[in-house]
């Protein structure tokens, strides 16, 4: 019990970080037209690939002759990297089509 | 001061998440959301490379490695998501969301590697003695979650194009609550075995997690991917927020768990506006168990078949013609034929308008950007209400490869699938000529009462070549 309550107040910070964002998450899509429900999860999808820093983060870190961690972390960037990239790609290309019509 | 600059650049990816989504739920301004959330993305991901420093103040190294890596993920991302054609444009988006997944569960992985390594020597030593428990469940979150959600989107992946096809067994639920529960048995065995064995308890969660994730999208019908999809999305979110906590890196974290509330709020709108729950999506495994249940048993009845030249003249002669589009014209690429065929017949003094129902395709919005993409204007899109309202003054109403939403067992056949879900009250109007290729059922896998009707015609074949076909027909009147 005590543990986890130090755990709480040396992590309090963050564990508010936490509950401020979900409500921001919530408030903010919150009446989001189902026409771009679609372009809205593929957005949605491209921000958490933020986890890119943490493969970077991980990548930068190993050291060079721990073969493991480079092939981890090397994995890892290319595949965050392909949800940054592609994510935003998609979603700008279904968008694009929405842009015309407004015209 | 460069870390000072790092903190700032975080910060300003924080805000440009949080206004790239609320940009992107409005129509007007959702583009320049996306580029907006791309830039702060940019920043990040360049001051992490060049500013980046660890609690001893050391920069990063393997610069090489990890262009090369952003180098490689960028060039087939952008071709990948640049070649996908519109129809696979949600697999593609299923298939990104695994890739961050995977990403999120290689990083707890790494991370666990080296809290292993630097305490390679102790031997039996508890790994409870070492890590403390908040840190703990983080790692393995981040992994159990990411994982999940890698296989669970490949899944969805093969069963939006097709080459996953539906799976359930008797107690599958039983089986997968087995499968979750083995999970957080052995994420806490691990926790407790000593440095030294620790190894193969950590590789059983993976294993198991790795199955679960299988299993959990398994018996979900594939009409309810997009749904599916969304949840794993808002999944990758708390498992990219696992990772920001591991590095107190707030970016990550508020990106993360960003994410995560919005990816399930829109899991529940997806839901709502296919008026069932979220529970009902996945329990339910919506058309592998019901199809034995009611479609199949019924007989069929007789159907009529319409010819091409007649259907031309019967929509020439209408005063007022609706357009259902459906998956078939998705597939077909038939959005530029079907925006000639709306020219051909306006010049001719038939008014043409569209019903889009919510979630027609295989994602909400999918016609809406399929008929954009042919410069259908905006204005002749009606959505599902506005449409019902006018079916009755309606002549004749085409529908174009559309079949579930506009079954009329969703009103009237309570042991239905797809019973409660709004739809087209296409059978008010006049005629129904329904273009599909074969008798064959919708994605829901039952049978639809609406081509059986008098008033229903049907014109089979590819919608792309019935729609070019009709435009010649036309021409010659």
């Amino acid at each position: 019990m005590e543990s986890v309550l130090n755990w709480i107040t040396i992590n309090q910070q963050i564990i508010y970080i936490v509950i401020l964002m979900v409500f921001v998450g919530i408030e903010v899509i919150g009446r989001v037209p189902s026409v771009l429900h679609t372009p809205l999860m593929s957005g949605a999808n491209a921000i958490h690939g933020v986890v890119i820093i943490g493969a970077i983060i991980v990548m930068g870190k190993a050291e060079s002759d721990n073969y493991f961690a480079l092939v981890l972390g090397f994995l890892a960037v290319i595949l965050g990297t392909l949800n940054v990239v592609g994510g935003f790609v998609v979603t700008d290309r279904m968008l694009e089509m929405f842009k015309k019509k407004k015209k | 001061m460069e870390l000072n600059i790092l903190t700032l650049c975080y910060l300003i990816a924080s805000v440009t998440f949080i206004l790239g989504l609320k940009m992107l739920s409005n129509p007007a301004t959702a583009r320049k959301g996306n580029l907006v959330a791309a830039a702060g993305m940019t920043i990040a991901i360049l001051g992490t490379i060049f500013l980046y420093r660890d609690q001893e103040g050391n920069k990063l190294h393997n610069y090489i490695w990890i262009f090369g890596g952003i180098l490689i993920g960028a060039v087939v991302g952008t071709l990948a998501a640049k070649k996908v054609k519109m129809t696979a444009m949600p697999e593609m988006v299923s298939l990104f969301n695994g890739m961050g997944g995977a990403c999120a569960a290689l990083i707890s992985a790494a991370e666990f590697y080296h809290i292993y390594k630097a305490h390679e020597g102790a031997g039996t030593t508890p790994f409870s003695d070492l890590v403390p428990v908040g840190y703990y469940i983080t790692i393995v979150a981040g992994a159990i979650i990411g994982t999940i959600s890698y296989t669970g989107s490949i899944i969805a992946w093969g069963k939006l194009n097709g080459r996953v096809k539906d799976f359930s067994f008797r107690g599958q639920h039983i089986v997968n609550m087995i499968v979750l529960a083995l999970v957080i048995v052995f994420s806490v065995v691990a926790y407790q075995s000593s440095i030294g064995s620790i190894f193969i308890p950590f590789m059983l969660i993976g294993l198991f997690a790795f199955v679960y994730g299988i299993l959990f999208v398994m018996p979900i019908g594939g009409a309810d991917m997009p749904v599916v999809i969304s949840l794993l999305n808002s999944f990758t979110g708390v498992a990219a927020a696992c990772g920001g906590f591991l590095y107190d890196n707030k970016a990550m974290l508020t990106g993360g768990i960003l994410v995560g509330a919005a990816g399930t709020l829109l899991t529940i709108l997806m839901c709502k506006a296919m008026n069932r729950s979220l529970a009902n999506v996945l329990i339910g495994s919506f058309g592998s168990n019901a199809k034995t249940g009611t479609g199949a048993a019924r007989q069929q009845g007789a159907y009529k078949e319409i010819s091409l030249s007649d259907t031309a003249v019967v929509m020439s002669y209408a005063h007022k013609v609706f357009i259902v589009p459906g998956y078939g014209l998705a597939v077909a690429q038939a959005q530029h034929a079907c925006h000639e065929l709306e020219k051909i017949l306006e010049s001719k003094g038939v008014e043409v308008k569209y019903a889009i129902h919510p979630v027609a395709g295989r994602m909400p919005g999918h016609m809406n950007v399929l008929l954009a993409e042919a410069d259908v204007p905006y204005e002749k899109l009606l959505e599902m209400e506005q449409a019902n309202e006018e079916f009755p003054t309606t002549d004749v109403v085409l529908i174009l490869g559309a079949n579930d939403v506009v079954n009329p067992a969703a009103k009237n056949d309570p042991s239905s699938p797809i019973f409660g879900m709004p739809i087209l009250d296409v059978e008010l109007a006049k005629n129904v000529i329904v273009n599909k290729r074969s008798m064959k059922p919708g994605y829901a896998g039952i049978e639809n009462d609406l081509f059986f009707q008098p008033k229903t015609s049907m014109l089979f074949g590819d919608a792309k070549k019935v729609l070019q076909d009709l435009i010649g027909e036309i021409k010659n009147l």
